[in-house]
């Protein structure tokens, strides 16, 4: 498995598309770091999805292979700190 | 220079001169000499043969195959196409094309293994569910076994149909003298096929349709597509047709029986013809209503063996005039003068 | 950098309802489209997107088509993997994907899958097991395990009544072609991550040429099993997973005996086409001879015992036929009776078209036995013939309106030195008899006909024994009615 980025200035994370999202939360509950959560938030699907809320994302994977949506999840390793809020 | 073979191992040349490249078969009685040929000339002409584990399943490799492109056969009986229904109409859903012989034995159920004509309705009207339609040719003779086979697999390609080779048991088990056709069809470029390459890959073979103005602008398609046969393909044959009053209507083996009972009653005077369509889908049915409208036609015998299939088409297509059935089940098959004997003491029912 | 992200092997957007919808149509928490995420990712891997063809099923994956972004085909219920056969047969370098449900697979379709195996076709099967219908809304499913409620077992299933559920991957390994059968769960993310592992053998193998292999994959339906997502992967755990034991069941990661097999064998694809025409036209010219004289229809019924050679002579009369220009059918007696007791061929012989190829009236009778004498005499139309092999006849044709011919044929035959032609010697008494065939066409079309050809001498002298035999006994005339015109 990844370890957590030795280099300070970037950073793992999980993009959830809220669009995709179900809301099933399977990923929330298979990610081992907790690092997702199920926001209050309805998508227009109707479904409260799940967001990437804590930092401790060690890339794994878990999520994006338990998730049941072909594109609700992309995983980034490694990414310059400022990316994810780039999105 | 002829040679002597079945009818069922006449369809196997036919298939090979037709490019046929891949046979799928379960057997039955009357039909398995075909699937005993095809094991033995496609595998050493380069082709494929395989034996499914039942109809159902030659059926659809038959689906798979022919939507990889492939000319593709199998070769059954009744109870076997009964089985094959809800490949066929997969097979006409998806718009796949392919050929398929039926050695008509005698039913319902398990019946028995002698001629007769009753899977007409099945075949001729669709056979599986949905609006659809096979294209089906009537061979009278191991040499229309060979040639119709051949022509089956252009037909087929054509249109994107599945092409019927309605034949019986002794259309099929009978031995004629044939002259296998000395050159090889070969099917045209599919760019509709999965032909697992990059230029194919967006290809798919289907046949659901799932909102109802696509099904429906399907159907439509598939519909104007067998109006379009029946403008191009229909096929038949006459004999004393120009003056006759009495016409006698039938396929396959009974057309064989009716021809000899026409040239009796023409050897004693009487004015009868004989309409044989070579295809039964489409139905010559703008011919039967123009020889009755516009000829001297003053009565039609429908000869079959079964109990009165065509005659119905046969009378739909000429509402005015008499329409008699001349059945025989079971099995048995008359003898020309059966036929006759039939034919007047129908004639004397009026 | 990116390190999972959706893989190309999936469509952009799914154009199921409406253009743009980029979410599949399968419920929140279902199993169907983790799996689905694994065979593109893995297809992707080995880069064979566009020479894959995925096989869609019936059932809640029947839209499959919709997602993969390769070759589709969507299958009768249950019928994919012989679907798979017939692509597989066309396309050697196909990658062939069967996924499909436990309703498709192992109920409707168990035949089609277990004979796809057993014939071990180089295909990867996906089968999806959640023990429970789908699509349809939530009925019994052949792998619903016992007690478990659905819509046709509202009080649960019972054995009594419904058998045990059944068990696919114990069914696979009782075969011996399959080369890799493994059953995962979806349980939770290590599981996943198994999951994904036997994902990626089970294509790998099918493209290595390696053979068969079969993935069962246990999998939540949360909708019809009326849990939540998470609940529903915990029950999976509890209950599916004793009932179908998760392992692998065979890996022999090497080419099973049929992939071995198949890859034995001879390349070369189909022959040119003057080869073809070649090899259909006719093996044989026999010089023809036209007919001057008008030869009356001859209706030859020819019957004996299965292995005196009945089929065999009737064949060998139509061909001659056949080489004086004439019209000929023959007709086998076929079906059960063929298998032993009496046999009988149907022959005619005409100037004009022949009708029915059904001799129910012979004009000649050739009698192999006794049987065969006492079936078919009364059938002889009056002034017909009779040639009867008298060495197993003791009786003469009781008929004074035939005409009739004992021969010996028998012991003609085993006197020359092969009792197996005595259907020769009756069939060359028959036409030095009748004049027809012509006795120089006999003896020409003979050694085509045979395919023993070291015999060829031997049933030349059948046929001179025949005609000398005939010349010394005249056919007896019928005493009763006068010869009918033929």
């Amino acid at each position: 498995m990844a370890t957590a980025p030795i280099n300070t200035n970037v950073r793992n994370f999980v993009r959830i598309d809220s669009c995709l999202c179900k809301g099933c939360k399977v990923c929330v509950e298979t990610c081992p770091k907790h690092c997702l959560v199920i926001g209050s938030k309805m998508n227009q699907l109707g479904y409260q999805y799940a967001r990437f809320e804590k930092e401790t994302c060690t890339a794994c994977g878990l999520c994006f292979y338990s998730c049941p949506e072909p594109g609700a999840i992309t995983v980034y390793r490694n990414e310059p700190a400022d990316r994810e809020d780039a999105e | 220079m002829k040679q002597l073979m079945k009818g069922n191992e006449a369809v196997v040349h036919g298939a090979l001169v037709g490019g046929a490249t891949h046979f799928f078969g379960y057997p039955i009685t009357p039909a398995s000499e075909i699937a005993h040929a095809a094991a033995d000339f496609f595998p050493r002409t380069g082709r494929h043969f395989l034996q499914a584990e039942s109809e159902v399943a030659a059926i659809n490799m038959i689906y798979g195959a022919a939507g990889a492109g492939a000319r593709t056969m199998t070769a059954s009986s009744g109870p076997g196409v009964s089985l094959m229904a809800e490949g066929l109409s997969y097979i006409a859903g998806a718009e796949l094309p392919c050929v398929i012989v039926d050695v008509q034995r005698a039913g319902p159920g398990l019946g028995n293994i002698w001629p007769e004509q009753s899977d007409y309705n099945m075949v001729v009207k669709g056979g599986g569910h949905g609006n659809y339609h096979n294209a089906v040719y009537v061979p009278n003779s191991a040499q229309e076994m060979c040639d119709m086979t051949a022509h089956a697999f252009d037909i087929a390609d054509r249109y994107r149909v599945t092409v019927f080779i309605l034949s019986d048991a002794y259309i099929g088990q009978m031995m004629e003298p044939v002259e296998i056709p000395d050159s090889v069809h070969h099917a045209p470029a599919k760019p509709w096929a999965l032909g697992a390459t990059s230029e194919t890959r967006d290809n798919l073979i289907t046949s659901i349709h799932m909102s109802t103005a696509d099904q429906a602008a399907h159907n439509w398609k598939l519909k104007a597509k067998y109006d379009q046969m029946e403008a191009e393909i229909t096929d038949w044959e006459e004999v004393f047709t120009d003056d006759a009053d009495t016409l006698f209507v039938a396929f396959g083996i009974t057309a064989r029986i009716c021809l000899t009972a026409v040239q009796r009653l023409r050897a004693r005077g009487v004015r009868a013809g004989l309409l044989r369509p070579k295809t039964v889908f489409p139905f010559p049915r703008t011919r039967i209503a123009e020889l009755v409208d516009q000829g001297p036609v003053r009565e039609i015998a429908v000869v079959e063996l079964n109990d009165g299939m065509m005659a119905d088409d046969v009378q739909l297509a000429a509402p005015s005039v008499r329409v008699h059935r001349l059945n025989w089940l079971g099995g048995q098959v008359p003898t020309a003068e059966q036929v006759l004997e039939m034919a007047a003491q129908k004639a004397g029912q009026r | 950098m990116i390190k999972h992200k959706k893989p190309d092997a999936f469509y952009d957007t799914f154009e199921r309802k409406g253009a743009g919808q980029q979410t599949t149509h399968y419920c929140p928490g279902c199993g169907h489209g983790t799996v689905h995420k694994m065979i593109a990712e893995a297809i992707d891997e080995f880069g064979v997107r566009d020479r894959t063809i995925f096989c869609s099923p019936v059932g809640c994956s029947v839209f499959a088509y919709y997602y993969f972004d390769t070759g589709n085909i969507q299958c009768a219920h249950g019928r994919a993997p012989a679907v798979a056969t017939g692509m597989r047969r066309v396309h050697d370098d196909a990658v062939i994907i069967s996924y499909q449900g436990d309703g498709d697979l192992a109920g409707i379709g168990t035949a089609e899958i277990i004979h796809a195996a057993n014939r071990g076709e180089n295909i990867t099967v996906f089968f999806v097991n959640n023990a429970i219908y789908g699509m349809t809304g939530g009925q019994m499913a052949p792998t619903t395990l016992i007690g478990q409620q659905t819509l046709t077992t509202p009080t649960g299933r019972s054995a009594a009544t419904d058998g045990n559920p059944i068990g696919m991957c114990e069914l696979m390994s009782a075969l011996s072609a399959p080369v890799y059968v493994e059953r995962v769960s979806l349980g939770d993310g290590n599981r996943v991550l198994k999951a994904r592992r036997a994902v990626r053998k089970a294509l790998k193998n099918q493209i290595d040429g390696v053979g068969f292999s079969f993935v069962e994959i246990l999998s939540p339906c949360p909708i019809n099993w009326k849990l939540t997502p998470m609940d529903a992967r915990k029950w999976l755990i509890e209950n599916l997973e004793p009932a179908f034991p998760v392992k692998s069941f065979r890996d022999t990661g090497t080419p099973g005996a049929v992939a071995t097999a198949r890859a034995a064998r001879d390349p070369s694809g189909p022959i040119p086409d003057d080869e073809m025409v070649r090899l259909l036209g006719s093996q044989s010219e026999i010089e023809t001879i036209d007919r001057v004289t008008g030869l009356p229809e001859q209706r030859v019924k020819v019957a004996g015992f299965g292995g005196q050679g009945v089929l065999s002579a009737g064949i060998l009369l139509a061909n001659c036929a056949i080489s004086e220009g004439l019209h000929a059918t023959w007709l086998p007696s076929y079906g059960p009776e063929m298998r032993g007791g009496t046999a009988n061929a149907s022959v005619i012989v005409s100037e004009e078209s022949i009708g029915s190829p059904l001799v129910d009236e012979p004009t000649t009778l050739i009698a192999l036995n006794g049987p065969s004498i006492d079936a078919f005499e009364g059938s002889v139309v009056p002034g017909g013939l009779i040639v009867a092999n008298s060495s197993l006849i003791d009786r003469e044709p009781a008929r004074s309106d035939v005409r009739y011919c004992m021969i010996p044929a028998s012991k003609i035959a085993q006197d020359i030195g092969f009792q197996g032609a005595a259907n020769v010697v009756l069939l060359a008494a028959y036409a030095a008899i009748e004049g027809f065939p012509a006795i120089d066409i006999l003896r020409r079309v003979i050694p085509h006909a045979l395919k023993k050809k070291n015999l060829v001498d031997l049933n030349l002298q059948m046929v001179d024994a025949a005609v000398e035999f005939v010349a010394e006994h005249p056919v007896a005339a019928p005493s009763a009615a006068p010869l009918p015109v033929r």
